[in-house]
């Protein structure tokens, strides 16, 4: 079969599931009275559309900043601006300044559904789709099987089609942003990494390894010659970008600092909703509010065709982290559906347990240096038998959580035992890539990168 | 490992795609259902709560029960497992009852059912030749599972519309390859009870009928009719009838009740949503006839019947200029049409295959000339057709303009918005996978489809999006709403009737000897 079929049928297949997850419910349905990011992203195109640039993130009486406020950076308000138009051309009413408040209604949710797919078409799926061809090692084949798993990602189909968001949209910018890196093309992927920046503040975890990165090529060329002209050619375009974005706020300085303000709310609580991060189980650290819906994904969809089984792992661990916020937008349905048919299917697809040897897994090194103490030790077996138990233990805890009645002194009992246990998977994985990177060949990792 | 790969390389796909196929299924449970949904919640209801000889009378809803017996005793068995879901449903007053816990398992007793299909994809897979060592994707079994697995009629009529074809297809797909494999005691029982689920199926009993009796009760299977064998005949006999005796059985007192039921006179030679056969475009015909006679002024636009500009709003279509169509005259047009297909495996039969070929074009001369013929009935002809499909050019391209103007022509049956997406991609998915399959299964000897085919199916998009986009944001939307419906069947008419003929011609043209039947 041609690879652009492939490809077709992968994509629609991807769009499928994506559109099917759609249909449920989303964020705060018909929750009186705060509602949830539904509401909120609804909430942004009535204020861009009908509040001049300088009040979208002040507290005034038609913008009262603790009903939603805006706490995303400018491009975020320009796509909310954006499709504040569409949505005015459909119908006044959804954005009608204050009288479309928790507006409800099917065709609104089909629109703002449809805002959703729009974005992801053009920009995530492009990205994964190039990704996969000029990355992946493989045959055509592969590379499509690849990209379906990458496309069929629970975690990210059921935030942005389910609890509604658009995340495919910061993320896809940073995913070009690599993309260019990838290929030698730097200002384009300054550019694409820096509108990632300016749509979700998020973005700044991923900004210290582009950074690493960047000036490591320019000093590698020379801090005095050429590689001192592509440094400045790419502040530059950092520069040029973030003023761009900026532009209506620079003014005022006013403006400017109630814009970080927004985008860093220390005043926040430490754990909102019940969040599954390391905070909630440590407990003591004092450490800033960890917006529970940030997904630290990118790279590990990436390396899915490299170490496919740790990769599917930690996604699946990922979306379970997600079960308390799912189960209480009523995604229950498609979170089941869509964790198992990723799980097989990317099992299927990328032979992700055929591939676990422990080469493979990237562990020789780590191999070579117990088997003078545990010379039996089968380090891909027990890997395997920890993956298929947790597996079991995130399934058995899916179900309690919605299954059985928490004892009454504890109420939170389950989404706490989810905090932990998705934790410690975090905890096991930082430290397992942590490992692989150390142990990495150096010529194997520049070989990636100048691919 | 390369010796033992192939056989579970095989299976495994098998599984991946079901197991696939599964999912999406069950990420489709909270679409859009029509008024079937209610009509199999009521029969879950009156078989669970109701005694037997009540089951054919009652009335409470409008959606009485009008699949035979068979059918009802398997909703009766369902509402078993429904009564763990949500007793509610199964109260006969509660019209209409949609509760989640209802449409789960709606739902999932049909995707549940579908593992009978899966049984039968899989059996008709192993009745295909030999592969010749090709690649995955480009085996024929693996193409004929994707086609018929991922089959787009049968995706959007049974898990969002809501039915139990695939379930029915499965029997149906089972007695076939139960034929091609010679076991053709099976494959008359399977029938006996396919056609007790569902009467519809009477369209291929003639089908069946002839080639049992032609090449299993006369005992050889070449040109010249000798050693019939009354034993095998009266064994047939009584498999049938004891099927029917099962299933009859309990009701053999209200016999007319029941067949009234089942054949209830409906009114009106085409549903309100005209299916797109010759009856779609006589009554284009007609309608034109009438306008230009009354341009011409060979018509008084006084005697013309009311309601013949705004067709489709009444069941019941006038003809203006042309003659009614009667239910007698389209019962006899459907018998002339399938007539030379069964004299062809009758003198000339070609084993399973003539079997397979004459058994669609009676499910397709049926729905071409049928009284009240419905749009879905259009999959009795497209799935059998896959088989034929996978093996010879010639029905490879006969099936690729059926599958896609048939597939089309269901778009109507879902008309939310919601679902809009949905059935464009799911109809992408489909067609792109069996345009290209094909194209590269039979590459050799030049293009699959002639460029006025190509042209006619790249017309379908401009179609739907007139139909689907355009036309509704134009004045025309508030006079004439039925406008791109009738535009639909009689543009899909075209597609089909032309497969027909040609499907005709390749069947009364093709030599047997040369083709080589598989058995086991």
């Amino acid at each position: 079969m041609e690879n652009w079929s492939l490809i077709s049928l992968c994509v629609l297949l991807g769009l499928t599931s994506r559109w099917t997850v759609s249909f449920h419910s989303y964020s705060g349905a018909g929750k009186q009275p705060v509602f949830g990011d539904y509401e909120a992203q609804r909430h942004w195109q009535e204020v861009t559309y009908n509040l001049p640039v300088h009040e979208w993130y002040f507290n005034t009486t038609n913008n009262a900043l603790n009903y939603w406020g805006l706490d995303y950076p400018h491009l975020t308000a320009y796509h909310s601006l954006a499709c504040a138009y569409v949505a005015k051309l459909l119908n006044p009413e959804w954005v009608e300044l204050h009288a479309s408040r928790v507006y409800e209604s099917h065709s609104h949710k089909l629109f703002m559904r449809v805002t959703v797919l729009f974005t992801d078409i053009l920009i995530y799926i492009p990205a994964v789709l190039l990704y996969c061809f000029y990355f992946c090692d493989g045959s055509s084949k592969q590379k499509v099987a690849t990209a379906l798993c990458i496309l069929l990602y629970p975690g990210l189909i059921l935030i942005d089609y389910g609890h509604f968001q658009y995340n495919s949209v910061s993320l896809g910018l940073a995913l070009w942003g690599i993309l260019g890196l990838g290929l030698g093309w730097d200002l384009f992927g300054s550019l694409a990494f820096t509108l990632a920046l300016n749509y979700k503040q998020m973005e700044l975890y991923h900004s210290l390894p582009f950074f690493c990165y960047l000036l490591g090529k320019c000093i590698k060329q020379g801090l005095t010659g050429r590689g001192f002209f592509h440094l400045a050619k790419i502040s530059l375009t950092v520069l040029v970008t973030f003023a761009l974005c900026w532009m209506p706020f620079l003014s005022d300085p006013k403006q400017r600092l109630q814009v970080l303000h927004r985008l860093f709310p220390i005043g926040r609580g430490l754990f909102e909703d019940k969040v599954a991060n390391t905070w909630c189980s440590l407990n003591c650290i004092p450490s800033y509010h960890v917006c529970e819906k940030h997904l630290i994904i990118t790279e590990v969809c990436l390396v899915i065709n490299e170490i496919p089984l740790i990769a599917i792992w930690f996604l699946l661990a990922s979306t379970f982290s997600m079960l308390p916020l799912l189960v209480k937008d009523g995604l229950l349905l498609p979170y089941v559906v869509t964790s198992l048919a990723f799980l097989f299917l990317s099992l299927y697809l990328l032979s992700a347990l055929e591939r676990s040897t422990e080469e493979e897994l990237r562990l020789g090194l780590d191999r070579k240096l117990t088997q003078h103490w545990l010379p039996k030790l089968n380090l891909s077996r027990i890997i395997k038998w920890k993956f298929w138990f947790s597996l079991v233990a995130m399934a058995a805890l899916s179900f309690m959580s919605v299954w059985l009645e928490p004892p009454a002194k504890l109420p939170d009992l389950f989404p706490v035992l989810v905090s932990v246990l998705s934790f410690l998977h975090f905890l096991g994985f930082v430290t397992y890539f942590n490992l692989v990177q150390l142990m990495e060949p150096q010529r194997k990792k520049s070989q990636k990168k100048t691919n | 490992t390369v010796m033992a790969a192939p056989m579970t390389n095989d299976q495994s796909c098998f599984f991946a795609q079901a197991l696939g196929v599964s999912f999406l299924k069950c990420l489709l449970i909270n679409a859009y259902h029509s008024t079937d949904f209610e009509v199999h919640r009521n029969w879950l209801a009156l078989t669970h709560s109701l005694p037997v000889p009540q089951w054919y009378y009652e009335a409470m809803s409008e959606w009485t029960l009008d699949y035979p017996p068979l059918f009802a005793w398997f909703e009766y068995g369902l509402s078993h497992i429904a009564w763990f879901f949500d007793k509610e449903m199964l109260v006969v007053q509660n019209l209409n009852y949609a509760s989640p816990a209802t449409i789960l398992f709606q739902r999932l007793s049909v995707i549940v059912a579908d593992v009978v299909f899966f049984y039968a994809v899989k059996e008709c897979c192993k009745c295909l030749r030999e592969d010749k060592g090709k690649d995955l994707l480009g085996k024929p079994s693996f193409i004929l599972t994707v086609l018929l697995l991922w089959n787009f009629g049968l995706l959007i009529v049974d898990h969002i519309h809501f039915q139990y074809n695939g379930f029915l297809f499965g029997v149906l797909l089972l007695s076939i390859a139960r034929h091609f494999q010679n076991r053709h005691f099976e494959g008359a029982l399977l029938f006996s009870v396919l056609f007790n689920l569902k009467h519809i199926y009477l369209y291929i009993a003639p089908a069946y009928g002839i080639y049992l009796l032609r090449c299993f009760c006369f005992t050889q299977s070449n040109a010249e009719v000798s050693g019939f064998s009354v034993v095998r005949l009266v064994t047939l006999g009584t498999i049938v009838l004891s099927t029917f005796a099962v299933s009859f059985g309990p009701f053999i007192g209200q016999l007319p009740q029941v067949l009234s039921r089942l054949f209830p006179f409906k009114r009106g030679l085409c549903h309100a949503y005209w299916a797109p056969n010759i009856w779609a475009l006589y009554n284009i015909a007609d309608k034109a006839f009438s306008i230009l006679g009354v341009k011409f002024k060979l018509l008084d636009i006084n005697k013309l019947p009311k309601a013949s500009m705004t067709g489709g709003l009444v069941q019941e279509f006038q003809h203006s200029v042309l003659p009614s169509v009667s239910p007698l005259a389209t019962l006899v047009c459907t018998l002339l049409s399938i007539l030379p297909a069964l004299f062809r495996i009758w003198h000339r039969p070609n084993g399973a295959r003539g079997f397979l070929c004459c058994l669609v074009i009676c499910a397709l001369g049926s729905f071409m000339f049928g009284w009240h013929v419905h749009e879905k009935a259009i999959l009795m002809a497209i799935l059998p057709l896959s088989l034929l499909a996978v093996e010879s050019r010639e029905e490879a391209r006969i099936f690729l303009i059926l599958s896609i103007t048939g597939h089309y022509s269901l778009f109507p049956l879902l008309f939310t918005t919601q679902e809009l997406p949905i059935k464009i991609f799911l109809m992408l998915l489909f067609t792109i996978f069996s345009l290209i399959s094909l194209k590269t299964l039979f590459r050799k000897g030049g293009a699959l489809l002639n460029p006025l085919e190509a042209t006619y199916l790249l017309g379908l998009i401009p179609l739907e999006l007139i139909c689907e986009f355009v036309y509704p944001l134009t004045v025309w939307q508030k006079t004439f709403p039925f406008l791109p419906l009738m535009l639909t069947s009689v543009y899909c008419a075209l597609g089909v009737t032309y497969a027909f003929i040609r499907l005709y011609i390749s069947l009364l043209t093709c030599s047997d000897s040369t083709k080589k039947i598989k058995t086991q």
